[in-house]
Formats: C-alpha cells, sequence, structure tokens
C-alpha cells in the first residue's frame, strides 16, 4: 500500500530490483568460472610451480614457446587430433545418425531396447566406463575372446593401438548424444516430404542424401560442434583406461596439461596448454553461437 | 520396391547388431558381479554369488565413498537448482537490454571445455584455502553447471504463462512468492529434469574431485574407484564389478525416471535445438 501513495519506483530502480535474482548465478559464476579463466590467462605467462619456488616471475610467451618446441605436447596435439576425429567426428557422429535413422524404421520393441542399451552406456559415470571398455579391450579381455572365436587374430589392443582403443571407449560412451540429438532432427521432417521423395522413385541412400541430411543440417552442425567439445575435454575415460600410456601414446592434451602442471609441478607450463585448450575451445563455441544465433 | 515389413525388419536387424557391441561392455560388469570367480572377459557365471557385493559393502570401500558423493553432488544439485531458478526468472520473465547478452555469455559458457580450467583452479584453490574442502568442490561443481542449468531452466519457464503469474501479482505477491508458489510448481517435470540433469553430470564427473579433494576419507565413488582399481596387480575384478554396479544403479535410475516422464530425448530438445 506504501508503494502505491509514493507512486511508482524509479525505472533505474525498477530494473535493479528485477535484475536482483541473478545475484547468486551471477556471483559464483563469477568467482568460480571467470575467476579460474582470468587466473589461467594470468598464469599461463608465469613460471608458477608447485614446488621450491618463492615467487613466481612473468616470462611472457616462454611457455608457449617452449609448448611448440616440445616433442611430447606436439605429440599430444595430433594424437588430440586423432581422438577428436576419429571418436567424434566420424565415430558419435555417424553411429548418431545411423542409429536415428535406422530407429525412424525399426518395430518400437527393438528401437526401446537398442535405445535403452546406447543411453545406459551414456549415463554410466566416467570412470565405470573406463574401467569396463579396459576390460573389453585387455589382452584377456572381451574383445579377443570374441576376436579368438571367429579365429581373427588377436592383439593387446591397450598397448599396440592405445588412441584407437580409447578413441573407441569414448564412441561407446558418446554416442547416445549423437543419437538423440539426431532423433529429435529427424522426428521434425514433415512425412510428406520423404514419401513424396519415395512416390518419385528415390532409393534410401538418394532420399538421405539429397532430402534428409540438406533438412537436417543446422543439428549437424550443432551436434559436431558439440560433441567436439565434450570429446576435447575428455580426461577421467582416457585416465582410467591407459594412464596415456604407454608412453604417451594416447596421451592427449587434458592428459598432457595434468602430467606437466602436477607430476612435473610445471604450473606455469601446464596452465599454458590449458589456455591453448581453452581457447579452441572458445573458438569452436563461437561457431556453435553462430549456428544458434536465430534462438535466442 | 521392398515393403514395408522387410525394411523394418532390416532396420531391426542392423540396430540389434549394434546394440550386440554394445551390451558386451555393460554385460561384463553385470555378469562378473554376482560371479565368484570373475576375470577380464565376459562369460556365464558357473554360480551366482553376491559374495563380491557383500565384500564391497564395507564403510571404507563403499559406504564412507557413496554418502560423499551423495554430500558433494547433493549440495552442488541444491545450489545449480536455486540460483538457476532464481536467475531464470528475470530473463524469462521481464524485457530487459541484458537478457541477451547475459543468454549468449551463458550458452557460451554451457560449451567450454571445463576440464582445461582445472590446471588453474587446483591453483586458485590452494591460495584461498578451498583446497581439499567439501565447500570448495560443492561451490566449483555448482559454477560448472550452472550454464546449461540457467538455459535450461528458462527455456521450461518460458513455457509457463505469464497470465497465471499476473493474478497472483494483482493479489499482491512479489516476484519471489510468485516464482515459488506459481512458476515453479505448474514447471515441475522442467525442475524435475534440471535437477536429474545436474545431479547426474556429477556423480559421473571425475576429474574434479580427483583435483580438488586430497584426503581419502573425502573422496567421493568417482575417485575412491579409482584407488580400488589403482594397484592393479591385485584387483579382484568381481568386487570391482560389484562396486561398480552399486555406483552405477542411482543414476541410471534417476535417469530412467525423468526420461520415462519427458519421453525420450528429453532435455536436449531445450538445449540442442538445431
Amino acid at each position: 500500500m506504501k508503494r502505491q501513495a509514493s507512486g511508482p519506483p524509479h525505472p533505474a530502480f525498477r530494473a535493479f530490483t528485477r535484475a536482483l535474482p541473478l545475484t547468486p548465478a551471477s556471483v559464483l559464476l563469477l568467482l568460480f568460472l571467470a575467476g579460474p579463466i582470468a587466473y589461467c590467462a594470468y598464469i599461463a605467462f608465469t613460471d608458477l610451480q608447485l614446488t621450491g619456488q618463492a615467487e613466481d616471475s612473468f616470462i611472457g610467451f616462454d611457455n608457449f614457446r617452449t609448448a611448440f618446441g616440445d616433442e611430447a605436447f606436439l605429440n599430444a596435439v595430433w594424437l588430440t587430433l586423432v581422438f577428436t576425429v576419429v571418436s567424434a567426428l566420424l565415430g558419435q557422429n555417424t553411429l548418431g545418425l545411423a542409429l536415428a535413422a535406422l530407429m525412424q524404421r525399426a518395430s518400437k520393441p527393438v528401437r526401446t531396447l537398442v535405445g535403452g542399451i546406447v543411453v545406459t552406456a551414456w549415463v554410466l559415470p566416467e570412470v565405470v566406463a573406463g574401467f569396463l571398455l579396459y576390460a573389453f579391450f585387455r589382452r584377456e579381455g572381451t574383445l579377443n575372446a570374441v576376436l579368438d572365436w571367429l579365429q581373427l587374430p588377436t592383439q593387446n589392443w591397450l598397448y599396440t593401438l592405445p588412441i584407437l582403443a580409447v578413441s573407441f571407449a569414448n564412441v561407446w560412451r558418446g554416442t547416445a548424444f549423437s543419437m538423440l540429438v539426431y532423433s529429435a532432427a529427424l522426428n521434425e521432417i514433415p512425412k510428406e516430404i520423404t514419401e513424396a521423395a519415395e512416390v518419385d522413385g528415390a532409393g534410401g541412400w538418394r532420399r538421405m542424401w539429397h532430402i534428409t541430411l540438406p533438412m537436417i543440417r543446422r543439428s549437424i552442425g550443432t551436434n559436431l560442434m558439440l560433441i567436439t567439445l565434450q570429446t576435447l575435454s575428455v580426461f577421467g575415460l582416457i585416465w582410467v583406461m591407459t594412464r596415456g600410456g604407454p608412453g604417451g601414446r594416447s596421451q592427449t592434451l587434458p592428459l598432457f596439461m595434468y602430467e606437466e602442471a602436477f607430476q612435473k609441478s610445471m604450473i606455469g607450463y601446464g596452465t599454458a596448454v590449458a589456455l591453448l585448450l581453452l581457447v579452441v575451445g572458445s573458438l569452436f563455441s563461437v561457431i556453435y553461437l553462430r549456428l544458434l544465433r536465430t534462438e535466442v | 520396391m521392398t515393403s514395408p515389413n522387410t525394411r523394418r525388419l532390416a532396420a531391426d536387424a542392423g540396430l540389434l547388431a549394434i546394440a550386440a557391441a554394445f551390451v558386451l561392455p555393460l554385460a561384463w560388469v553385470i555378469l562378473s558381479s554376482v560371479d565368484p570367480r570373475a576375470d577380464l572377459t565376459v562369460k556365464v557365471p558357473d554360480g551366482v554369488t553376491l559374495d563380491n557385493f557383500d565384500a564391497v559393502l564395507t564403510p571404507e570401500i563403499t559406504f564412507t565413498p557413496m554418502l560423499n558423493s551423495l554430500l558433494l553432488c547433493g549440495g552442488g544439485t541444491v545450489l545449480t537448482v536455486i540460483c538457476a531458478a532464481l536467475a531464470a526468472y528475470p530473463l524469462s520473465r521481464f524485457r530487459s537490454r541484458l537478457n541477451r547478452p547475459f543468454l549468449l555469455t551463458i550458452l557460451f559458457a554451457t560449451s567450454l571445455p571445463i576440464t582445461a580450467i582445472m590446471v588453474p583452479v587446483y591453483a586458485l584453490f590452494v591460495q584461498v584455502n578451498l583446497i581439499d574442502t567439501m565447500q570448495g568442490t560443492i561451490f566449483f561443481f555448482a559454477a560448472s553447471q550452472l550454464p546449461f542449468a540457467i538455459w535450461l531452466m528458462k527455456n521450461f519457464m518460458d513455457g509457463v504463462p505469464k497470465e497465471l503469474e499476473e493474478a497472483a501479482w494483482t493479489d499482491g505477491a512479489s516476484s519471489l512468492q510468485s516464482l515459488v508458489r506459481v512458476v515453479l510448481p505448474l514447471m515441475g517435470p522442467g525442475v524435475a529434469v534440471v535437477t536429474v540433469f545436474s545431479f547426474v553430470m556429477m556423480w559421473g564427473n571425475f576429474f574434479v574431485p580427483f583435483m580438488l579433494l586430497l584426503t581419502p576419507e573425502q573422496m567421493p565413488a568417482a575417485v575412491s574407484i579409482n584407488e580400488f582399481f589403482g594397484n592393479r596387480g591385485t584387483v579382484i575384478y568381481g568386487q570391482l564389478a560389484a562396486f561398480s554396479v552399486i555406483y552405477s544403479t542411482p543414476v541410471v535410475l534417476l535417469y530412467v525416471g525423468v526420461a520415462r516422464r519427458l519421453g525420450g530425448g528429453f532435455a536436449l530438445g531445450g538445449a540442442v535445438k538445431g
């Protein structure tokens, strides 16, 4: 009642009270997300170490120069690229699309069963997934047992092809996401369009290539962006399966960053690597925002 | 032209073949957990036993880590959901020049690789004495989950008609009252999705507690299972499988509960419309 007597509140005051509920979230985000990112941008340019150092000093771009001359770093960049292309772009993306496309035609019980299995692999905790696939790829594990039964040559996958083993593990764990995105996208395509093409005599592959894929291209873009970002930051899965080994042959950038920062105590150097990952991630995020720009 | 029936059978066969590859690791963990002589290969156990579960259901192996997980992820989820609900309200209800930049920043943060900032977060936590504390880890968990939670919550809130709230305002309710009494109850399923999704994400996260917690007594199951597995020479696979089942069951059940209520690819509809 009092408020009515004193007239409507000043617009600036009203804007302020309206924005008030944003405070708790903003404070948390600034302190625990923006803060560390800013701090990351700072210590990447210092020689900060964990122990035995009185004070860190500013060393400019030295960490980055060191990185690009460091074979272990270049190896990690290469492995990250292989891991991302094999597991996200080729594996999760195409398998997810194939599953979604097959589900459009499959019978309901099969659809439910298969969807349930694939999604369970996705919901499982990261470490459990890593542990299951460690068992699967081990020399005495299930994969070799199956190959043996089929009379195919077996090998010690985690030793001979560690980066492929962790890539397949990531396909196993991550495909559900693409499957869900593509199922949603395919469900939105009006039935009449595909039926008309069918009447005109277009076969399954041609319909897929000329009609379905162009119609869901925005979903493809969004999905590729998101799974690339998720794959860039995979740590636990690889850590559990191989620890980045043997001999760094499955050491992607997050594992390299961890090793430099903690096992070798070079926080500054490790953070420089983290900053590079963040920059690459931000570039992808910006492209993602542009893909979505009409939505906000 | 092939008949629809043949095509359906072909699709079913294709799906089942892919699913067979997906199911092997899952079958291994379930069969091994009840197998008295479990090893690394999937096989039908000679006899079924609950000894593996018995052996791991001790305070050190199961109860303490699971309780820690519950505290960490429960605390993080409560904080995330409260902050996200509050933040989503003005974003959904009032027009402001700040909305668009705020939402774009949120969306940008949603897709940042959080793994990359764990090293600076560690360094920062050492400086402000938050390292090895439950509350520090909870705050970071909440912050890392908030962008996505705000985004989802805002999309769900947009679906609640404003007229219902205007009635409450005329009756003299404040914004906070109408949020709590009118809007949130009407978007119950949406709140449930945000809650379950945040919880599942935190429950499965390994790197955050692995970096920020040091004392074994505070470790959640995500990290303790790794310790269990760390000295690989002496791993008893049946017990490790039993523990994996215990640790995974809550999130699988929660996910199934929410997914069934909302149908299929629930949260993704609002999040990654393309």
